[in-house]
């Protein structure tokens, strides 16, 4: 009954997924921080995947790096102006802030690009296996998001700013004890969450139409994903987002294309019930 | 000495109550609206007290219970009910469905907990959107509208409003003087102490969370016979559950007075932007909640400006909160 076309949709949806997930669980796993601007961030990737098409004329795949990196400044801006002064407060105030700046963002988006749905076509064509079809626009973004993950676990685990990235989130007095400016790790951090969330918009744009409206979607892929997968873990957000897709992918065939969100949410909740940690994170390590 | 402060703070809601009574006799349509709202608001913002405030717990489901007791509301008075009974047993299905969710939620705390409760926000709106039977899906649902005309609905409304904003003062009041209110206490202290000198935090905490869902609840049923159309993104808002922790710490959380004053400050600012920039009022109202987040987090009854800036020198040596 496992129809593989299916399951090869859930598996490009589930990259992309892991893409918008991993730097906000990021974020959350390092800082603390639950991040209500990660789904404008997405979103602000993508108008700027969009313009860059538009008047420039820059394939979307090719303009992600300075998308991403676009981003990464503004959301070092961000951390390092307004984030960081209430960086140590309960979840309420900070929930609250980064709320209160995404209604700014969201705002002054649909105030700037309008609530128009956009979409960037790319068409490279398609390759049929078998009865499988796969569409190689969404091959290339699902190819992309994996390797971009992958990259940010190699970050994190080889060089200087990821091992002090990690020391902060295990333990950040005992990394400032060490030596660690804890406040510029954080908004290393936090740039490294927008720079993910950019380029999870680049390749959503090629993907899907979109709009300002879509960011609180994002934002909920990026909650699900990131309790199923467990705080901060790289591997843990690929898999959960793959897990995510093809759940979305099968609920939708089976009780209807409206019912598959849900079936997410639920999915999440059981699992803050069973497993707060995660189905791939360690107990005590959140 | 509590009694004498205690006396003023009665004096002072007292005070505010009447001057929203007489509001029929001494202001014009508009501001019977306005007051209605701010009824609505303090009734919700007094509820999120004894949940948010008093046990410490950052619940944002106040929408879900919102938008719950509105659509119950709805279809029970257009099922042919009296709408006195209607609002009545919504207000229950709101309390028991907290009671149960409570009894799953509030094992979890922190981010946990805030994450869990405004995912049920979401599933309650994708639930309404699509259980087209009952709710009518994203058409959204009409109302049997109050008969008697429009002068006469408005007075209903600002009175039962009204009512419900009293009775969440009073119950807060009775709450903080009560055990509840002292275990509670204890709890956003020290959940593990409070529990480890005999207080039943389960129960407490299903308790705070039960009441900080009926008057909210209630609050949806009376909206929805209000407006006489209801539908999934209007009843089930995320901004709704934001809006009321802001309001609540504007006016300081966890106080008799504070969600009071809280509420008619932030009702009036919402208002003067939504006069002033109706192009960009989201987002002038998001730069406002940023700002008060800054300056105020004792809120309005504790103005401590000097006290921020020696909190951000000192913001790096503070501990992680340690309640994870």
């Amino acid at each position: 009954m496992i129809d593989p076309q299916i399951l090869v949709n859930g598996l490009v949806l589930g990259a992309l997924y892991a893409c918008i997930a991993v730097g906000f669980s990021l974020v959350w796993g390092v800082l603390n921080v639950i991040n209500m601007l990660h789904g404008s961030f997405i979103v602000l990737g993508a108008y700027a995947a969009w313009l860059a098409f538009g008047s420039l004329g820059v394939s979307p795949f090719l303009a992600l790096p300075f998308v991403a990196i676009f981003l990464f400044f503004v959301g070092y801006a961000v951390q390092r102006a307004v984030i960081n002064r209430v960086v140590a407060e309960p979840v309420l105030i900070t929930l609250v802030l980064t709320f209160g700046l995404d209604m700014l963002l969201y705002n002054a988006m649909v105030f700037g690009f309008s609530a128009t749905p956009r979409r960037i076509m790319v068409d490279l064509g398609r390759l049929n296996v078998g009865d499988v079809v796969f569409p190689m626009d969404r091959v290339a973004a699902m190819a992309l998001a994996i390797l971009l993950t992958g990259l940010l676990y190699w970050a994190l685990r080889g060089s200087r700013i990821g091992r002090a990235i990690v020391a902060v989130r295990m333990d950040r007095d005992a990394a400032a004890l060490m030596g660690i400016r804890v406040p510029e790790i954080y908004a290393i951090t936090f740039g490294i969450g927008a720079l993910m969330a950019g380029a999870a918009g680049s390749l959503l744009a090629v993907v899907y139409p979109f709009s300002p409206t879509m960011s609180g979607l994002f934002l909920g892929k990026a909650f699900v994903v990131c309790v199923i997968g467990g705080l901060g873990s790289v591997p843990g957000a690929l898999a959960g987002g793959l897990l995510l897709g093809i759940i979305e992918s099968f609920a939708g065939v089976w009780f209807g294309p409206q019912q598959a969100p849900m079936a997410g949410f639920i999915l999440m909740l059981a699992l803050l019930l069973l497993r707060p940690a995660g189905l791939f994170g360690r107990a005590g390590y959140e | 000495m509590t009694g004498r402060r205690d006396a003023i703070k009665f004096a002072v809601f007292g005070a505010a109550a009447l001057f929203a009574a007489l509001i029929p006799w001494i202001g014009d349509n508009y501001s019977m609206r306005f007051c209605t709202f701010v009824c609505l608001f303090v009734a919700l913002a007094y509820s999120w007290n004894f949940i948010g405030g008093y046990a410490g717990y950052p619940s944002f489901a106040t929408a879900a219970f919102f938008g719950l007791g509105a659509y119950a509301g709805a279809i029970l008075q257009n099922s042919g009910m009296p709408i006195g009974l209607a609002w009545i047993l919504a207000t229950l299905a709101s309390a028991l469905f907290a009671g149960c969710l409570g009894a799953a939620i509030l094992r979890l705390r922190g981010h946990y907990f805030a994450v869990g409760s405004i995912v049920i926000v979401e599933l309650l709106r994708l639930v309404a959107s699509t259980w087209r039977s009952l709710t009518n899906g994203g058409m959204g649902l009409n109302v049997t509208i109050l008969p008697g005309g429009p002068e006469h609905a408005g007075m209903v409304f600002l009175y039962s409003m009204l009512g419900l904003a009293v009775i969440a003062f009073v119950t807060t009041v009775w709450v903080d003087r009560s055990r509840l209110g002292f275990g509670l206490r204890c709890i956003n202290q020290n959940e593990d102490a409070a529990s480890m000198v005999g207080i039943d935090v389960t129960l407490y905490k299903i308790a705070a969370f039960v009441l900080s869902a009926t008057f909210v609840g209630a609050g949806g049923a009376i909206y929805a016979s209000w407006v006489a159309y209801i539908d999934p993104p209007d009843v089930f808002n995320i901004l709704t559950t934001l809006k009321v922790p802001v309001m609540v710490m504007l006016g300081g959380a966890g106080t008799l007075l504070g969600p009071l004053l809280g509420v008619i400050a932030f009702q009036a600012m919402e208002e003067l932007i939504w006069a002033n920039f109706l192009e960009f009022h989201s987002g002038v109202l998001g730069a406002i909640i940023v700002v008060l987040v800054f300056f105020l987090p004792g809120g309005l009854l504790r103005l401590d400006v000097r006290g921020y800036f020696r909190r951000r020198r000192t913001a790096t040596a503070r501990p992680v909160e340690a309640a994870q």
